[in-house]
């Protein structure tokens, strides 16, 4: 009896035993789910955390250290900080308004590749023999250097290109997403930027300050042909050869009427002539047959209406494309006008995919982060987004867009050392339909694309006349190195 | 040549800390002290360096001797702790004395780079607080009473904690603490002991549905007490000692998963009816949309952590007094910044593993009473470890309650010495309890001569051994 009562107490306090052991268990869990969980949240966060307003070491940075510099790939030296003899620091510029939105300016909340890499300018991490060097000679830390994609040569033909007009223009390297040049008009002396910041904060109207390349939204115009000849070849993928359409300079649908640019009639076509003349009647005639749910998928697919995989300040691509959408209204988004609208950064980047076999390469700005000895902090590397559209559809829309040089709206381009390949866009912004923005996006060589250009001259008219010859001097300074290129 | 020291100290301290947390858990392969000894002593150099090089920085980087002074006080304070200890009690454990003197150095550390006249404060409130609970050990061995008092612990607790409700002073919102002569108390803290006592009491022989229900009402009283003080983080680990020990008591895991389903309608209600907590929430949720009034400490926080990278910027060499209340909510989030991730999860490890000890001794005692009173102490501290860590990552809703050991604020560290001493005397007794244990199976083994009763003393002998 007292033997089993025994026996009893044991088995009770076993059982004890056991569930003490599994609640220790739990708590010893749950605070490692709570230390991963920070060093996650506090590592992945660090530069955002930094470069918040309400953070006060950012300030103890900025006094400790000297901000870094910003270069060109080359070495040329785009952002420096001078320090003069009583310890006053001034941030120079040398090439003034070239580089003004892509590099930005370091004060006023910050913009460009000054806001981006903020974080590493702030930061010093000089080997620390020199730190002491620095304490003992009473000067601050120097600041880790950021080494940027930019070419300095390629930037100032597109700079010197776009001449008075507003716009924007952005070369890229299709392979890998580096981004060769981004020059936005009207510009600003960022040297200056303490003096004018006032007068441009308060001029509303031309939006000087605003990055026109990866901010400005503009309606894509004919460029949007290549996005719904995409979507046509998917959904006709073995038979939109053989399409064929009699135009005569307008396409109407019950009250709709959509014209062909300047009221041209391009007579009988197919689906390639269709593309290549730009003709606005034919691409109307394609887009009622499209099925709408399907084409706002491939919309969504190139990244319209959704974030894009890049790091600096940007604007969302809009578009509405859905089975509730009126015919009238797919009419006018099939041509790019109506209420579509995309950015140049977002056009090149559909562009570059193109010419990367359907690949998508993240667009990015910086290669690598040094500190003041030369040693590498931080290396960036191509990374691709993922595929937009399939090798041959890829490979499709690359030979309409090389017969639109041929033959179509871009002959501006046929006949040179390389073969180029694109699609130029007029895209009418007024209601008198007189004014058009002049689009081009393209790349070349065809072959073996080693670089995409896009193109926005705001109200300069056509496409063809005026975007397709700057395409042709940027493409130039890039693959005839013995043109004064600087070429790769 | 301040650079260098200060440069190089960072990594020393670092590897330092993690080497003391390292035999922290190497001493759990040995099963009695004697062997542990290598490990206590090794423990004991690496606490000195630790302490040393910390204020060596803090020397180099302020300039002044009073600091110097500081630290030689504080040296042999701690020093003391250890000594007298091991003498007066040869028997005690000496991972929970160590784990105590090493969290309290690296809070004087914290505290005196955070603000020198609250550590010399703290300082005093210590070395009063290390002599009380000296003496602890040896009372609990006497005060066999202790079983008896139910009642009288439900009383009090109660009673302190309306006390501050109706006439307590508001510190940020919050009813907590009053003062007597000139010093404040927060009885919250205190009263945390009490309730563990009162559980145990109640519950240690009988733990029928009538005994659970009654102490529920009990510990409900507590908690809505403390939620009526806004004092919602204590409410919480009031609630959750509660929960926890009825489970341990009882056996019965379905008064865990009644008393989560409990917690959690709770936790709906005060959030519909009390706006404050809906600010706590809102606040953990996205503090980035309220970073000017509700968020902007656990915003402060999380920079001052992010900021901090593996090594830490060196102390003095960050910014932790951003933080509002940082000496006291917000000290483990100093802590990462000055002396780096790695060293704030060797904190987060040597309280881990002061928890597991506690927890061990609770299992090895065979007194239901003491089990439960080890169980429910190792549950209330290391319960409040978690809320305070938590609530600064943005890991749980921030309920402003502080980092036992480290952070300012003499009741926390008082309280958190008398339940560190007061597991020391259960160690004790489970000591007695072994030595009589063998005893008594050897007397009735002579007694009945048969094999199996000298088996089973064999085994009662091993026992003996093995236990902590």
């Amino acid at each position: 009896m007292q033997k089993k009562m025994q026996r009893e107490r044991q088995r009770a306090r076993q059982k004890t035993s056991r569930q003490i052991r599994i609640v220790t268990g739990m708590f010893v869990a749950l605070f490692f789910a709570m230390v991963g969980y920070t060093c996650y949240y506090a590592m992945t966060n660090k530069q955002a955390m930094i470069n918040n307003s309400y953070n006060s070491r950012q300030e103890m940075l900025i006094t400790q250290n000297t901000r870094g510099t910003i270069y060109a790939y080359d070495g040329q030296v785009l952002a420096q900080t001078v320090v003069d003899a009583d310890g006053k620091e001034t941030r120079q510029y040398p090439f003034a308004n070239m580089f003004a939105h892509v590099v930005g300016y370091a004060s006023h909340g910050r913009f460009g590749v000054e806001a981006q890499t903020n974080y590493y300018l702030i930061q010093s991490n000089v080997k620390l023999s020199d730190k002491v060097a620095s304490e003992m000679s009473g000067e601050k830390y120097p600041g880790d250097s950021v080494i940027t994609n930019l070419d300095v040569h390629l930037q100032e033909v597109a700079y010197q290109s776009l001449g008075v007009y507003k716009g924007a223009i952005i070369v890229t390297e299709p392979s890998t997403g580096r981004i060769l040049a981004m020059v936005s008009k009207p510009d600003f002396d960022p040297n200056e930027i303490e003096s004018i910041w006032d007068e441009l904060r308060e001029d509303k109207d031309s939006g000087v300050l605003l990055n026109r390349a990866t901010q400005g939204l503009y309606p894509p115009g004919s460029t949007f042909k290549i996005i719904t000849a995409l979507e046509y070849i998917r959904e006709n993928p073995d038979t939109y050869g053989n399409y064929s359409y009699q135009c005569g300079g307008r396409f109407t649908r019950g009250e709709d009427v959509i014209n062909c640019f300047h009221g041209t009639a391009h007579g009988s076509e197919n689906f390639t002539k269709s593309f290549a003349k730009s003709c606005n009647a034919s691409f109307a005639n394609i887009s009622v047959m499209l099925d709408r749910p399907s084409y706002g998928d491939t919309l969504e697919k190139l990244l319209f209406n959704c974030d894009l995989p890049v790091s600096f300040a940007y604007n969302k691509s809009k578009v509405i494309m859905d089975e509730t959408v009126s015919d009238s209204d797919v009419m006018q988004a099939s041509i790019g006008q109506g209420t579509d609208q995309i950015t140049p950064l977002h056009m090149n980047m559909i562009t570059a995919a193109i010419a990367n076999d359907g690949i998508l390469m993240k667009p990015y700005l910086i290669d690598r982060i040094e500190n003041d000895n030369g040693n590498i902090m931080k290396q960036f590397s191509p990374e691709p987004y993922g595929s937009l559209m399939s090798q041959d559809e890829a490979e499709a829309l690359t030979k309409l867009m090389s017969e639109v040089v041929e033959s179509g709206t871009a002959t501006k381009l046929k006949g040179l050392s390389y073969t180029a390949a694109g699609k130029t866009g007029s895209a009418e912004y007024n209601s008198d339909k007189s004014d058009s923005h002049a689009w081009f996006t393209g790349f070349a060589p065809v072959e073996d694309p080693q670089i995409c250009v896009t193109i926005i001259i705001e109200g300069a008219g056509s496409g063809g006349d005026y975007a397709v010859p700057i395409a042709r001097r940027i493409f130039n300074a890039w693959l005839e190195p013995g043109d004064g290129g600087s070429g790769s | 040549m301040e650079l260098y020291i200060t440069e190089i100290s960072k990594y020393l301290i670092t590897l330092l800390l993690a080497l003391y947390t390292l035999e922290c858990f190497l001493c759990f392969r040995f099963s009695d002290e004697e062997r542990r000894r290598g490990i206590y002593i090794r423990q004991n150099f690496l606490m000195f360096f630790v302490h040393f090089s910390c204020f060596m920085v803090i020397c180099f980087q302020t300039g002044k001797l009073e600091y110097l002074f500081f630290y030689i006080f504080q040296q042999i304070l701690l020093f003391a702790t250890v000594m007298l200890f091991h003498m007066i009690y040869p028997k005690g454990n000496r991972l929970i004395i160590n784990n105590m003197c090493m969290l309290l150095s690296i809070g004087f550390v914290i505290l005196t780079r955070l603000s020198y006249e609250k550590a010399i404060k703290q300082f005093f409130i210590v070395t009063v607080s290390i002599a009380i609970g000296m003496v602890i050990p040896y009372l609990l061995q006497k005060f066999k009473f202790l079983k008896s008092l139910t009642w009288v612990y439900a009383m009090v607790g109660a009673c302190a904690l309306g006390i501050v409700l109706a006439l307590g002073s508001v510190t940020h919102g919050s009813k907590i603490s009053y003062s007597i002569g000139g010093i404040t108390f927060q009885p919250s803290e205190f009263v945390k002991i009490l309730f563990v006592f009162f559980l145990a009491s109640a519950l240690y022989e009988a733990n029928d549905i009538l005994r659970v229900t009654l102490t529920a009402i009990v510990a409900g009283m507590h908690v809505l007490i403390l939620v009526a003080s806004k004092d919602l983080g204590s409410a919480l680990i009031f609630f959750i000692v509660y929960v926890f020990m009825v489970y341990i008591a009882s056996g019965n895991v379905l008064y865990l998963l009644l008393g989560t389903a409990g917690g959690c309608g709770a936790a709906v209600v005060a959030y519909q009816f009390f706006t404050h907590v809906q600010v706590r929430v809102q606040a953990w949720k996205d503090p980035w949309s309220c970073i000017d009034d509700a968020g902007y400490q656990i915003t402060q926080s999380l920079f001052a952590i992010s900021s901090g990278g593996w090594f830490g910027l060196g102390l003095f060499e960050g910014n932790p007094t951003s933080i509002p209340f940082v000496e006291a909510d917000f000290v483990f989030s100093a802590v990462a910044e000055e002396l780096g991730i790695i060293f704030a999860i060797c904190v987060i490890l040597i309280s881990i593993s002061s928890f597991i000890m506690f927890m061990n001794i609770s299992i090895k005692l065979r007194d239901r009473f003491y089990q439960l009173i080890a169980f429910g102490l190792g549950i209330t501290y290391i319960f409040q470890v978690f809320l305070t860590i938590g609530g600064g990552t943005k890991f749980v809703p921030m309920t402003g309650i502080t980092l036992p050991f480290i952070s300012y604020g003499g009741s926390s560290v008082l309280t958190t010495l008398i339940m560190f001493f007061i597991i020391e005397g259960l160690y004790m007794i489970r000591q007695d309890e072994g030595v009589r244990s063998v005893r008594r199976k050897k007397e009735k083994a002579g007694r009945q001569g048969t094999s199996y009763a000298k088996e089973d003393a064999k085994r009662a002998a091993e026992s003996q051994t093995e236990d902590e």
